[in-house]
C-alpha cells in the first residue's frame, strides 16, 4: 500500500502495524526518505559553505541545570545570522544546544523532540534521561556521512533528572560517543574559552542566579577569543538564550531576564574587561 | 461440501453493524464535555494501565469504547499520521478534522471489506480552539461515518440514555468542576434508571485545557487534583454556571 500521510483516504497498513514506540524507526519502515541520516550526499571537492552556530555551555547546580547559547551563525568569516536561536526545549524536563551545521542541527532537533514526544504519546511515559541521551547519540551518528564532509552537528543536551534528583549533562562527538560531563560543559568553536572561563568560576554550590550568571560569563569569556562567538549585543538588544531545568520543568529566560543578566555582566566588565579573578592559590 | 447459500448484501451489513454494536455496548460508557476552557473527558476505568483517553497531538485528544486492541491500534495509527503530519509540514497543520476523516475512512474500510471482522469500537476525536467557538469534537462510529458533535457526547455502554440526560442539562460556559460533576452524574445512570456509585479511583479524567500555556494542552488529571475538583462541585461552580447548578439541585 501506498505510503501518503497527505491523502485523506485510510490509515496505511504500517500505521496500524503494532512496533516500535519510536517515531523515528517508524519513519525508517514507512519512509526512510524522509530521515536526515538517509540523505545521500553527492561527492562534493573542499568544504560545503553553510552557517554554522557557534558556542553553546552548560552548568549544573543543586536544584537543576542552565544551558546557554550565543545568537551568532557563520560562514566563513561571515556573520550569517546575528540572531540565531541555537538553544531548544527537548521536552518538558531536558533541553538541547547544537553547534555546527545549522541547518541539519534544527532539524536533528525537530526530529528529537517528536522522538521524545512521540515515544511519550505511545507508551504513556517518558523515557529516562539517560534513554534519551541515548536516543540523541543515535541520531548523530546517523548523520556521520554528512559530518565526514565538514556538515558536522555536535550537540549538549542537559535535562533534570527525576529519577536521580539532579540536573544532568552529556556532552558528544561527531561520531555519536556520548559523555557525561560533571559540573560544567561546553562545545563549538568558542567552547575551549568559555570551559576555561568556567573552569575558574564554577563552583558547586551555585545558586540558579549564579549559575545563570556563570554560563553568561563564559559565553562572554567565548565571545572575547573567538571570532565566530557573538557576544551581547546592547545596541540590537540580542542576548544569549539562557535556559533553566529543574524538577518544575524548562523554562527560558525572558528577553528581560537574559538582558539583566547579560547587561550586569557587560557592567562588571566594563571596569574589569577580563572579568572576575580568580585567587591564585 | 457444502454450497454457499446467498445472503443479501442488506442482511449481510445489517449483522456486521449489530456484531459492532453489540460489542461496542458491552464496555464501560465514556463521556465527552465542553466547559469554559477546553474539553474534559470522563470515564469510569479500573485500569490504571489502559487507558480510554489520549493525547495524539497539541491540541487533538482521542477517546475511545469498545475493543481495547483494536482501538489502541486506531490510537497509534492515530498518532503515528500526526506526528508524520506535523514533521512534514507544520504543527498547526495538524487538525482534528484531518485525523477524524482518516479515522472515518479506515473504520469504514474495514466495516465494508468482507475479509475482515468489524472493529467494535467508537471513537471521539476531540479539538480544542483558542475560544470555546472554535472547539471541535468529532464522533466516530464503527461504520466510518462522522458526527459532528457540540457541547457533550457519549460513546459506549448505554450511551444514548447517557446522551440524552447530558443533553438536557449541559450548558456553554461551565467551569470544569461542575463538567466534572454532571459527567459523573451521567456515567452513574443504571439502565434500569437506578443510580451506583463510582468511587473517585475509579475514574479517569483527562483534559484538552486550553490555558494551558505549554504548546500541549493535553493533561491527566489524577489523584490530588481529581478529589479536589470532585469535592469542589457547589461552590466553586456557583458564579459561572448558576442555572445549571439549580437544574441539578432538583433533581
Amino acid at each position: 500500500m501506498e505510503a501518503n500521510p497527505r491523502s485523506t483516504g485510510r490509515l496505511p497498513a504500517a500505521f496500524l502495524t503494532p512496533g516500535s514506540s519510536s517515531f523515528v524507526d517508524f519513519l525508517s519502515e514507512h519512509q526512510p526518505e524522509m530521515l536526515p541520516g538517509n540523505r545521500q550526499l553527492p561527492p562534493v571537492k573542499g568544504v560545503i559553505e553553510a552557517p554554522h552556530g557557534t558556542t553553546i555551555v552548560a552548568a549544573t547546580f543543586p536544584g537543576g541545570v542552565v544551558l546557554a547559547g550565543d545568537r551568532r551563525a557563520t560562514m566563513g568569516n561571515m556573520i550569517a545570522q546575528r540572531d540565531i536561536e541555537k538553544v531548544f526545549p527537548a521536552d518538558e524536563h531536558s533541553a538541547v544546544g547544537i553547534a555546527g551545521t545549522a541547518g541539519l542541527a534544527v532539524e536533528m532537533v525537530k526530529l528529537f523532540q517528536l522522538e521524545l514526544e512521540h515515544f511519550e504519546k505511545v507508551e504513556g511515559a517518558t523515557l529516562s534521561l539517560e534513554g534519551k541521551a541515548n536516543r540523541l547519540s543515535t541520531m548523530i551518528r546517523s548523520n556521520l556521512g554528512m559530518a565526514m564532509q565538514g556538515l558536522a552537528v555536535v550537540p549538549l543536551f542537559a535535562g533534570y533528572d527525576l529519577d536521580r534528583e539532579k540536573g544532568r549533562i552529556f556532552s558528544y562527538d561527531v561520531t555519536g560517543g556520548r559523555s557525561e560531563e560533571q559540573g560544567y560543559a561546553a562545545t563549538g568553536s568558542g567552547s575551549i574559552f568559555a570551559r576555561g572561563s568556567m573552569k575558574k568560576l564554577y563552583k558547586d554550590d551555585l545558586t540558579e542566579e549564579q549559575a545563570t550568571t556563570l554560563v553568561v560569563q563564559a559565553l562572554y569569556d567565548a565571545a572575547d577569543d573567538d571570532s565566530a562567538t557573538g557576544g551581547p549585543d546592547v545596541a540590537r538588544r540580542i542576548y544569549p538564550i539562557v535556559t533553566v531545568i529543574t524538577d518544575e520543568g524548562f523554562r527560558r529566560l525572558s528577553d528581560d531576564e537574559a538582558s539583566e543578566v547579560a547587561r550586569s555582566v557587560l557592567e562588571r566588565r566594563l571596569e574589569q574587561p577580563d572579568g572576575p579573578r580568580a585567587a591564585l592559590l | 461440501m457444502s454450497t454457499p447459500f446467498y445472503v443479501s448484501p442488506q442482511q449481510a451489513m445489517a449483522d456486521r453493524a449489530e456484531y459492532a454494536r453489540k460489542g461496542i455496548a458491552r464496555g464501560r460508557s465514556l463521556v465527552v464535555l465542553q466547559y469554559a476552557d477546553g474539553i474534559v473527558f470522563v470515564g469510569e476505568n479500573p485500569s490504571r494501565a489502559l487507558h480510554k483517553f489520549s493525547e495524539i497531538y497539541d491540541r487533538i485528544g482521542f477517546a475511545a469504547a469498545g475493543k481495547y486492541n483494536e482501538y489502541e491500534n486506531l490510537r497509534i495509527g492515530g498518532v503515528r499520521y500526526a506526528d508524520l503530519r506535523g514533521y512534514t509540514y507544520d504543527r498547526d497543520d495538524v487538525t482534528a478534522r484531518g485525523l477524524a476523516n482518516v479515522y472515518a475512512q479506515t473504520l469504514g474500510t474495514i466495516f465494508s471489506s468482507a475479509a475482515e471482522k468489524p472493529y467494535e469500537v467508537e471513537l471521539v476525536v476531540a479539538e480544542v480552539g483558542e475560544t470555546p467557538e472554535g472547539d471541535q469534537i468529532y464522533r466516530l462510529p464503527h461504520d466510518g461515518s462522522i458526527v459532528d458533535e457540540h457541547g457533550s457526547v457519549a460513546v459506549g455502554g448505554n450511551s444514548e440514555q447517557i446522551s440524552s440526560y447530558l443533553d438536557q442539562r449541559h450548558e456553554d460556559g461551565m467551569s470544569l468542576a461542575a463538567a466534572l460533576k454532571l459527567a459523573v452524574q451521567a456515567l452513574s445512570r443504571e439502565p434500569n434508571g437506578g443510580e451506583r456509585e463510582i468511587p473517585a479511583e475509579r475514574l479517569e479524567v483527562a483534559v484538552l485545557d486550553r490555558t494551558r500555556p505549554q504548546q500541549r494542552k493535553f493533561k491527566r488529571i489524577v489523584g490530588r487534583q481529581l478529589a479536589r475538583l470532585l469535592e469542589a462541585d457547589g461552590a466553586a461552580s456557583a458564579p459561572t454556571d448558576a442555572p445549571s447548578d439549580e437544574e441539578e439541585g432538583e433533581e
